[in-house]
């Protein structure tokens, strides 16, 4: 009983720490850039993908896999996440701010559509399976395979954290900041605030492409539907619960969300008759939805806000 | 050649540019893109249909349809009532929501909270409805000919017609009525705007309210050719904006056109490559607009 | 004594609480007058003609119109109330007709008035007749500019206020400006202006006031400051004199 409890546990971090990593991208884009995007699914299911493509077994009726090495898979997802950001990101990022909603908003569609229809290389709506797990050696006995994950994961949570934290207080982040509070810096630092804008576009969507291979490998298969607009939508709530601008509380904040997010659908589970769960499901986002929304008016700094204090003045009036 | 599709990428147009204007409107005088638009067009429809059924089964179901349209009366007062109460379901998220942010004067963050509702709204719809589509009607409509071998049905003929209307409406409004000028006023500059005289809050309303005006129009137009679904305003949110900044922010004729543009086109993709990658036109309008000239047709500002 | 037509009492404003820009300034106009003010570059002079305007946030003081308290009106109904104002810059809806510019200023009167005062303010800017259905952005400087001064007098304001009316333009121009608003002050229209322009503003006004730092430094006749070198060179700046900003 126990050791199931403590399986679970694991099971239950080693989810919430990969939607943590991407929480952590996305606090580079929000946090430190001020820059919004609306377009968390696309990232995370084009570095999903990609690693699934690279990492799979040879099969017969699809395009791939090419049977690499795991670590070469979440590699090539980061980058080439990175990559699509910074398409998007030369486009949008020279035009207002809303611009670059919209548009992250429309590249997730468009990935959706394309992992819908491509059929020949996504699997269309059947997703990708067999995607190798890591420690898939220790299947058989779940309390250790499951604890090797969450050292694999808390180890990578925290040497995401670490890079984070050291780009954010050094001299980069420094000048990010600058941009995002101080319409002037950034008008001296001219076409190099452009630059900067993009340099932390592309790294927060490879952060995010990294975390959705990490994801897909974890779980072992992944499908369309693990990428709708849902899973932006819960990373925002993550990072705006928890606190923007502050990695602690973009970890913390996906502990939280993930553990509500479960709880309440485990409940909901027990509660409601199984031809109501749809409902029940649509239920728990517009709650999500409201709790998002008051946060925003009530406390927006969330619960652990920034450390720095710069924008202190703006954000309080 | 067979250009039948250019019909339905007309009606389509029609509708994606009704909506086109009300984030137009709405993004010209709030200063933000407005992610629940999609909700208030859904929220128009359901309404609309809660209310047709209402009324048809006051009368007993015998309210008949008009003429060769495939709805009868309710469907009209229906919509027109639902219409309203779309208007006064933004006016009422301004106030609960919007206002609050707008004093801090950052529109990323009322982008944010605008995505949060249109994520909330939407899902709520989900649990009232189920995600099982809905119709007005389930009948089927013979086709006349409408020149150049194109055949258009009684029901695409009036809402061609409707919307041509309402464009007419809109563009008389907004030149010739004093709400009309306060809002270009607001839209071009609020700060001199309030010095003039005008009060800004009743403004906004206004535009709120005009928005859910023609969101209605836009998603009962949707419903009636094709069916009604929670995600239905949702799935139109790229259209709307890319028609919108292709027309130029804040131009309503630009949004029209817009629409219209979005609507062929996509009809167009459909005979190429097919349904399946429909949506994905409206992303590589708005690409190339934003790559091409990022103030639109008509725009005035980027 | 009689009551001053607007009345500033010790009025401390600025962007930012614990950062007055205008600190402790009082003035009163009087029914009828033109009353100027002056001083250098950073004074406060256009942070307290938005202030009283209600663009700026008051911290303290009051402010009158005519008796009645306006500290906390809001702006647009400051223009129902008799109190006009011209900003310095992007004055007028450019991409908005002339004709257009005046009938949203008129918009705040009762129906039946509105059309005979955008007449009368054609009357009154015959230059600006010709043009009714040009965009306001294609109109010269100072066409511009008289269309801001006509825009702000539609509401038939008992006071009007002008922030820099001469910033930007040639000193041809700044003449034509000035006895335009000569005129209206012939119609019985009070004028508080903030001007740069201190040699012109001066040869205009009855009264002025001399801000720096954000207070009241000097204030006296216009003709006796116009007079006082020393004032000149302390706070007014030699070149500043010769005309345009």
């Amino acid at each position: 009983m126990i050791l199931d409890l403590i399986t679970y546990g694991a099971f239950f971090l080693v989810t919430a720490l990969s939607y943590g990593i991407i929480c952590l991208g996305l606090n580079v884009q929000w946090g430190q850039t001020g820059l919004f995007n609306v377009g968390v699914a696309g990232f995370v299911a084009i570095g999903a993908y990609t690693s699934a493509l690279l990492t799979t077994p040879d099969v017969v009726e699809r395009f791939g896999g090419f049977d690499l090495p795991i670590w070469i898979g979440w590699i090539s997802a980061a980058f080439v996440s990175g990559l699509a950001a910074a398409f998007i990101g030369v486009i949008t990022l020279r035009l207002r701010a809303d611009y670059l909603a919209i548009t992250t908003f429309g590249i997730a569609i468009t990935i959706q559509l394309v992992v819908l229809n491509a059929i020949t290389i996504t699997g269309g709506p059947f997703g990708i399976g067999f995607i190798p797990r890591p420690f898939s050696g220790l299947q058989e006995h779940p309390l250790l395979f499951n604890l090797a994950n969450l050292s694999l994961v808390c180890g990578i949570t925290g040497g995401v954290y670490y890079a984070l934290e050291r780009l954010i207080h050094g001299p980069w982040g420094r000048v990010l900041r600058a941009i995002r509070e101080d319409e002037a810096a950034a008008a001296s630092l001219g076409k190099n605030a452009k630059v900067f804008r993009l340099q932390a576009f592309v790294l927060g969507s490879a952060v995010m492409g990294f975390a959705g291979a990490i994801q897909a490998h974890f779980i072992g298969f992944i499908a369309p539907e693990n990428y709708l607009s849902a899973i932006t939508f819960q990373v925002w709530a993550m990072l705006i619960i928890g606190g923007s601008g502050n990695n602690r509380g973009a970890l913390l904040g996906a502990i939280l969300v993930w553990a509500l997010w479960s709880i309440t659908g485990a409940a909901l589970g027990l509660i409601v008759p199984a031809e109501y769960q749809a409902r029940a499901a649509a239920l728990q986002i517009v709650f999500i939805g409201i709790g998002l929304a008051a946060i925003l008016v009530v406390r927006p700094r969330g619960l652990l806000g920034e450390v720095t204090k710069v924008s202190r003045v703006l954000i309080d009036r | 050649m067979n250009l039948q599709f250019l019909a339905d990428g007309v009606v389509m147009g029609a509708l994606i540019g009704l909506g086109a204007v009300g984030v137009t409107l709405s993004y010209s005088i709030l200063r933000f893109a407005n992610f629940a638009h999609g909700e208030f067009i859904a929220w128009g429809t359901y309404m609309t249909l809660v209310l047709t059924t209402a009324i048809s089964t006051l009368f007993g179901g015998h309210t008949g349809t008009i003429g060769p349209l495939s709805f009868g009366w309710p469907l009209l007062v229906a919509g027109v009532a639902a219409a309203a109460l779309t208007g006064g379901l933004a006016v009422a998220l301004d106030r609960l929501l919007f206002s609050k942010l707008r004093s801090k004067g950052n529109a990323i963050v009322m982008v944010m909270a605008s995505f949060g509702a249109s994520m909330a709204l939407r899902s709520l719809l989900e649990f009232i409805f189920t995600s099982r589509p809905a119709y007005f009607t389930r009948d089927i409509q013979m086709a006349v000919p409408a020149g150049l071998g194109i055949r258009l049905t009684p029901d695409q003929f009036f809402l061609i017609f409707l919307t041509m209307i309402i464009v007419v409406v809109m563009d008389r409004f907004l030149s010739l009525s004093a709400t009309g000028r306060a809002m270009r006023a607001v839209s071009e500059n609020p700060i001199l705007a309030r010095v003039a005289g005008v009060d800004v809050e009743r403004v906004i309303r206004a535009t709120w309210i005009i928005a859910g005006i023609l969101a209605t129009a836009s998603g009962v137009m949707l419903g009636v050719t094709v069916q009604i679904r929670p995600f239905m305003g949702f799935d139109l949110l790229l259209p709307l904006f890319a028609a919108a900044i292709l027309g130029g922010i804040g131009s309503m004729s630009g949004a029209m056109l817009g629409g219209l543009i979005v609507g062929v086109a996509e009809a167009v993709a459909v005979q190429i490559v097919g349904a399946d990658y429909r949506a994905a036109v409206a992303f590589l309008i708005l690409i190339a607009v934003l790559l091409v000239k990022p103030s639109g047709l008509f725009g005035v500002r980027e | 004594m009689t009551r001053a037509l607007l009345d500033v009492d010790t009025l401390e404003a600025g962007y930012e609480p614990g950062a007055s820009i205008v600190r402790g300034v009082s003035l009163k106009v009087m029914a009828g007058e033109i009353v100027a003010v002056l001083g250098p570059n950073g004074a406060g002079k256009s942070t307290l003609i938005k202030a009283i305007a209600g663009l700026v946030s008051k911290f303290s003081g009051c402010v009158t119109l005519d008796g009645a308290d306006i500290t906390a009106a809001k702006v647009h109904e400051l223009a129902r109330r008799g109190l006009g104002f011209v900003p310095q810059t992007e004055n007028v809806f450019t991409l908005m007709s002339v004709a257009d510019n005046m009938r949203i200023a008129a918009d705040v009167l009762p129906k039946a008035s509105r059309s005979e005062q955008i007449d009368a303010m054609f009357e009154l800017f015959p230059d600006l007749a010709r043009q009714r259905q040009l965009a306001a952005g294609r109109l010269s400087g100072g066409q511009r500019q008289m269309l801001a001064v006509a825009r702000a007098l539609i509401a038939k304001p008992h006071i009007v206020m002008l922030d820099e009316a001469s910033a930007g333009l040639s000193p041809k121009l700044v003449g034509q400006v000035f006895s335009k608003l000569a005129e209206i002050r012939a119609i019985g229209i009070t004028i508080l202006m903030v001007e740069q322009n201190a040699k012109a503003a001066l040869a205009l006004a009855d009264r002025a006031l001399i801000l720096v730092e954000g207070a009241i430094a000097h204030e006296g006749p216009a003709k006796a400051i116009a007079a006082d070198r020393s004032i000149g060179r302390l706070y007014l700046g030699a070149r500043r004199s010769e005309g345009g900003a």
